[in-house]
């Protein structure tokens, strides 16, 4: 394949990633690097650096309309954030200590549970719930501009919130990817934060966590401009037109669509700890 | 719109919104979006001066080979962007991407500051310094 070639093919793939990623909040990494390793046979490590680079794009991409039409919300998302970062530095450090192997399977096996959780709505019960004392002097309830009008909601269980956020970070410290997901249910089943507001505040966090590490990945060389480019290109692409689409999709089909995508990753994962991938 | 903020259902009327001042939404999106935009804009012409070159040569990533220093610190970047490299314009414009969301911390911070909020402020002030620590504690060359 001639590097035109390679470089339409990897912009193409890349913004079906950057769509999926800015509507389920996972960001581009998730689809992006088992087909640059599997179809395109790119090493893992150049694949880990445009997989970096897809993130903060598709973050930094949708982020700029979450964040005018009120969609995101900061202080959930910095409160968390420290969670997450601590949990990241944990993780790096447990990295040679723990079989990752057995842990990839645990966590596969979580996320098709979870893939299949994520996909009830919640009832009407569920969504009017009283404010939590500490979610409240938190500052964290809010109101987003939903499809019938705006609608506020009250976030539960901060510290079950703040718990998983922290393992979210360690888990992408020792796998190197798959955070975005726990942070999405984190928010979503735990916190009972609603759907759009749970993806798009994720959407903030996944590239403030990755452009903490970019600089470990640029001194190594992980990453390849040639590569990183129509990546880059393609996701940002795919990225303004996810935000745009979630604006007016219904909650539902966004669920299906995140669920499909983490039963995928759930695979992926069961495959790379059985035969020890990672 | 401060007609269209009401909420339809509010369990509590004086909840503060996550922003509360609608002008720090606004600012911090233009922020964003300047910034992606300008990075795009960089990779591209980038990506024109390369492609322009190297098109019909063959692509292989299949070995890890390491990217020369020239691609890996950010004096190095700027040398070859100096020298007219396509690559070099193509990693600058990932760097001004990596910058975005640290400049959406670091103004954050501010935000929270003009609106009051020290709890927030504090909370900000710790991810700004994770985030700089370990960017610049990983090796990094300025």
């Amino acid at each position: 394949m001639t590097i035109l070639e390679f470089t339409g093919v990897v912009a193409i793939v890349s913004f079906v990633a950057g769509l999926l990623g800015s509507l389920t909040g996972l960001g581009g990494g998730v689809v992006l690097v088992p087909l640059l390793t599997i179809f395109f046979h790119v090493d893992i490590r150049y694949a880990i650096g445009a997989s970096l680079v897809s993130v903060i794009a598709t973050s930094s991409g949708a982020a700029a309309a979450y964040v005018k039409e009120g969609f995101s919300n900061i202080r959930i998302g910095m409160f968390l954030e420290i969670a997450t970062t601590f949990g990241a530095l944990l993780g790096a450090f447990l990295a040679t200590r723990i079989p990752t192997s057995a842990l990839a399977v645990i966590f596969g096996a979580t996320l098709l549970y979870s893939a299949f959780l994520s996909r009830k709505p919640r009832t009407e019960a569920q969504r009017n719930l009283p404010p939590d004392p500490l979610a409240t002097r938190l500052r964290m309830n809010g109101s987003f501009p939903d499809l019938g009008g705006p609608r506020s909601y009250n976030v539960q269980r901060v510290p079950a919130g703040f718990s998983l956020m922290f393992g979210a970070g360690a888990l992408s410290g020792l796998l190197g990817i798959g955070s975005g997901a726990v942070k999405v249910l984190a928010m979503d089943q735990a916190m009972r934060i609603p759907f759009k507001v749970s993806t798009t505040t994720s959407n903030f966090m996944i590239g403030v966590t990755a452009a903490a590490s970019a600089g470990i990945y640029l001194s190594r060389g992980y990453i390849d401009p040639g590569l990183a480019m129509p990546v880059m290109l393609g996701v940002l692409g795919g990225s303004l037109l996810g935000s745009r689409i979630l604006v007016k999709a219904e909650t539902k089909s966004l669920r299906l669509v995140f669920s499909v995508v983490i039963l995928v990753l759930g695979l992926q994962m069961l495959y790379n700890g059985f035969w020890g991938k990672i | 719109m401060p007609a269209a903020q009401a909420p339809l259902r509010q369990p509590h009327p004086f909840i503060p919104q996550p922003w509360r001042d609608r002008r720090i939404e606004v600012i911090l999106g233009n922020l964003l979006r300047t910034g992606v935009l300008l990075s795009a804009a960089v990779v591209l012409s980038g990506a024109c001066v390369y492609l322009h070159r190297h098109a019909h040569e063959p692509a292989d990533y299949r070995v890890f080979r390491g990217e020369p220093s020239e691609f890996r610190t950010i004096p190095g970047v700027i040398q070859s962007v100096i020298n007219g490299r396509g690559r070099g314009l193509i990693q600058l414009g990932l760097l001004i991407l990596i910058a975005t969301p640290i400049a959406r911390v670091a103004f954050s911070v501010v935000g929270f500051a003009i609106e009051r909020d020290r709890m927030y402020v504090a909370f900000t002030l710790i991810v700004l310094v994770i985030l700089l620590y370990s960017l610049l504690g990983s090796g990094i060359r300025l």
